[in-house]
């Protein structure tokens, strides 16, 4: 599977031989476990496994819960009271698929942060980029449909106002809207499709991982010094990496249980700190919660969603350009769309010939502005829609949508990168003896980290 | 690096709570201290009777407990009353018969729904209510001393200002945990219900009481969570403290080459 060459399986035995004829999965499987992968990788590459992990853990806890649970409108909520009363461990398994969520989100951010740093988009792991994002939107499709499914108050109106964005299409948006809903309102037929579509997603998601991880696996881990491992024969190969299994699995596990220490004590024992209060007052299409507020991983796009109100001049032009078609409401769509639609095309916006921001340096600055820029969005997507957060939000959205159209590209021209290091090995050497003795070795053979 | 990624993730919850911000008026929420709070909190065994006595003697003239089951009051962890005080509790109260009249109440019943339609059921009330979640909607406040529905519910019943307003010939009282005028009057008055513990049945012992009992309907397997989750936790120390141990002798080898290089 792997184009960096390296030792394959053997069938040794007659048996294994045998079965190797009719189908070779031994082989596949040893092949994928002992991918040489580039030895310099540091812990910011953990993040994979998290999410593979939280995958697994909502597919198993969801599959028991949907054993529980009755997708129907007058049921459901108490359904989910059931579960969390009188099932055997119910609780349990309810908190931890809620709050699996967030766990999947937080994982997914830093893992999208990460390859954004060390430009694990660049050529020749486009595909894999543009994978992850698709992986990205089915996973909030997939929140976003399970935060209706216990039927609160934040459900059915965070239902309201999400198909509302569709409804905001010119001219199509209302049939869509009435589609997607399966009746004029949030309803019944909203439950029933939303559970459905809730089940199937993750199987998508899940088959699409494997897509992700066999794409990397042609062209190779990228690594936090962003040069590619030397394929010229095995012993380079050698050199500048070490296979998956045990180096990187135990290092993989021995993460991924630091970050489940924190999820389980948040799931013992403040399961309820990340979900709104209002979600457990079952759905009253008569009442409308003083403010409708999305789960927080949905936060910086709904700032973006709100950020364009009609006073804003780009919304003003965008409306006389398009004579009258493009509205507030519509713009804001097309502006969080927009947003996650500009990460995806990041290959193609970033100019730089230099793949690792680890040897850019004013690449560095902007990028941790993007993050706290987006820390920023989270924010003030919980705060009312008043001054001075709509200022504040606007002034983030456009931070954002600047970080990709323009000064991706701008950098690439103006920036003069700093060396990367000749090959992995010596990055590794390096990094290990910075580590180990300081002041054995000269600064300038440090790399930044 | 480790240091950094626990940091992170601490600001990224202490942002997340931010979303439990309600555009609501500006609300005063006591406080109060509750023996459930904290990872090791478990109910006040006494207080949770006393919070039953005060809930059907006051509140269940109106508002209902539908999700409870009287059989859910023997809960060791909860208020463990004995099967028979419990079916002798729920014979007082009436439940339909399944042929249109009224029976008796028994254990695997459930409390009554609400008697009057403005009054909300009360089940889930205390989760369904939340405290100060600043500032700044950071939620900063609920990470340190809990989500504060307990909370809200004693400082609600302990709030009204004594202003009332009639609103279209309905009669409203101010409420400052609120936050406005509510459709409720304030109920409790000192020595309403005489406690057989003995605790003076001030004003304020009563609304903590009752509020207390609210989060145990609300969240009757607290106690047994917070064990898992000590558990669990427990038991994934130990296992990243093996894991850690296995993965610095996996790579002692390939680093010790490093640096020899």
């Amino acid at each position: 599977m792997s184009g960096i060459p390296h030792d394959h399986y053997e069938p040794k035995t007659n048996a294994e031989k045998w079965l190797h004829r009719r189908l070779p999965i031994v082989a596949l499987i040893y092949d994928t476990l002992m991918i040489p992968t580039p030895k310099n990788l540091n812990w910011w590459w953990i993040w994979g496994i998290v999410l593979a992990f939280a995958l697994a853990l909502q597919i198993v806890t969801g599959i028991v819960l949907a054993m529980h649970y009755t997708p129907q409108a007058d049921m459901a909520f108490n359904s989910v009271e059931q579960i969390m009363r009188n099932v055997n461990g119910g609780y349990m398994l309810r908190y931890l698929h809620s709050n699996g969520a967030s766990l999947f989100f937080f994982a997914v951010y830093i893992h999208i942060f990460r390859g954004l740093y060390y430009g694990s988009y660049k050529a020749p792991r486009e595909v894999t980029w543009i994978i992850g994002m698709l992986i990205y939107v089915l996973m909030m499709a997939t929140g976003f449909m399970g935060y209706v499914l216990p039927w609160g108050q934040m459900s059915f109106w965070g239902a309201t106002v999400i198909t509302g964005l569709f409804g905001a299409i010119p001219g199509i948006g209302e049939p869509i809207q009435t589609w997607l809903l399966g009746g004029p309102a949030v309803g019944n037929p909203t439950l029933n499709r939303f559970f459905s579509l809730h089940y199937l997603l993750p199987f998508v998601i899940a088959a699409l991982v494997i897509v992700h991880i066999w794409a990397f696996h042609t062209t190779g881990n990228n690594n936090p010094a962003g040069v590619e491992v030397r394929r010229g024969s095995k012993e380079e190969v050698k050199k500048d990496t070490l296979p998956f299994w045990p180096y990187f699995v135990i290092k993989d596990l021995f993460a991924l249980v630091l970050v489940l220490l924190v999820f389980w004590a948040i799931v013992g024992f403040m399961p309820n700190y990340l979900g709104h209060p209002d979600n457990y007052m079952m759905a009253n299409p008569l009442v409308t919660p003083p403010e409708i507020v999305p789960e927080w991983y949905f936060l910086p796009f709904y700032a973006i969603l709100r950020a364009f109100t009609g006073d804003v001049w780009v919304v003003i032009a965008a409306n006389w350009l398009s004579f009258g078609i493009i509205d507030a409401k519509f713009f804001g769509v097309l502006a969080m769309f927009g947003a996650i639609i500009v990460m995806a095309l990041t290959p193609w916006l970033d100019t730089s010939s230099v793949r690792s921001g680890r040897h850019r340096p004013m690449f560095k600055s902007f990028f941790w502005l993007l993050v706290l820029d987006f820390v920023v969005l989270m924010w003030v997507g919980a705060r009312p829609a008043a001054p001075p957060y709509s200022t504040i939000s606007l002034i983030a959205s456009a931070y954002w949508f600047a970080y990709f159209l323009v000064i991706l590209p701008l950098l690439g021209v103006l920036e003069r990168p700093t060396a990367p290091p000749a090959t992995i090995e010596a990055d590794f050497n390096a990094t290990v003896k910075a580590k180990s003795g300081k002041g054995k070795i000269a600064p300038e053979q440090i790399p930044a980290e | 690096m480790i240091r950094k990624l626990a940091l992170s993730a601490i600001a990224a919850l202490a942002i997340g709570g931010g979303q439990a911000v309600v555009a609501a008026p500006e609300r005063t929420v006591t406080d109060f201290d509750f023996s459930f709070e904290g990872p090791f909190g478990s109910y006040d065994q006494a207080q949770l009777q006393r919070g039953l006595q005060v809930y059907t003697a006051v509140c269940s003239a109106c508002h209902g407990l539908t999700q409870v089951a009287f059989r859910t009051l023997t809960q060791e962890t909860g208020l463990g009353l004995s099967p028979e005080a419990v079916r002798a509790f729920a014979s007082e109260f009436e439940v339909p018969d399944g042929e249109g009249g009224y029976r008796p109440a028994d254990s695997p019943d459930r409390f009554p729904p609400s008697n009057m339609e403005t009054a909300p059921d009360l089940s889930l009330m205390a989760k369904a209510r939340a405290g100060f979640a600043g500032p700044y909607g950071l939620g900063i406040n609920q990470l340190l001393y809990g989500m504060g529905g307990a909370e809200y519910i004693a400082s609600f019943l302990t709030s009204f200002t004594g202003e009332e307003s009639e609103q279209g010939g309905v009669l409203y009282y101010e409420n400052e945990s609120f936050g406005g005028d509510v459709a409720m009057p304030p109920i409790l008055s000192p020595d309403m219900v005489e406690y057989s513990d003995g605790t003076v049945a001030t004003e304020e012992q009563m609304a903590q009481d009752v509020a207390a009992f609210l989060m145990w309907a609300a969240e009757p397997h607290q106690t047994e969570r917070k064990l898992w989750g000590l558990v669990g936790v427990l038991f994934l120390t130990l296992l990243a403290s093996l894991l850690y141990l296995t993965n610095k002798r996996l790579w002692a080898p390939i680093k010790d080459q490093a640096k020899r290089s």
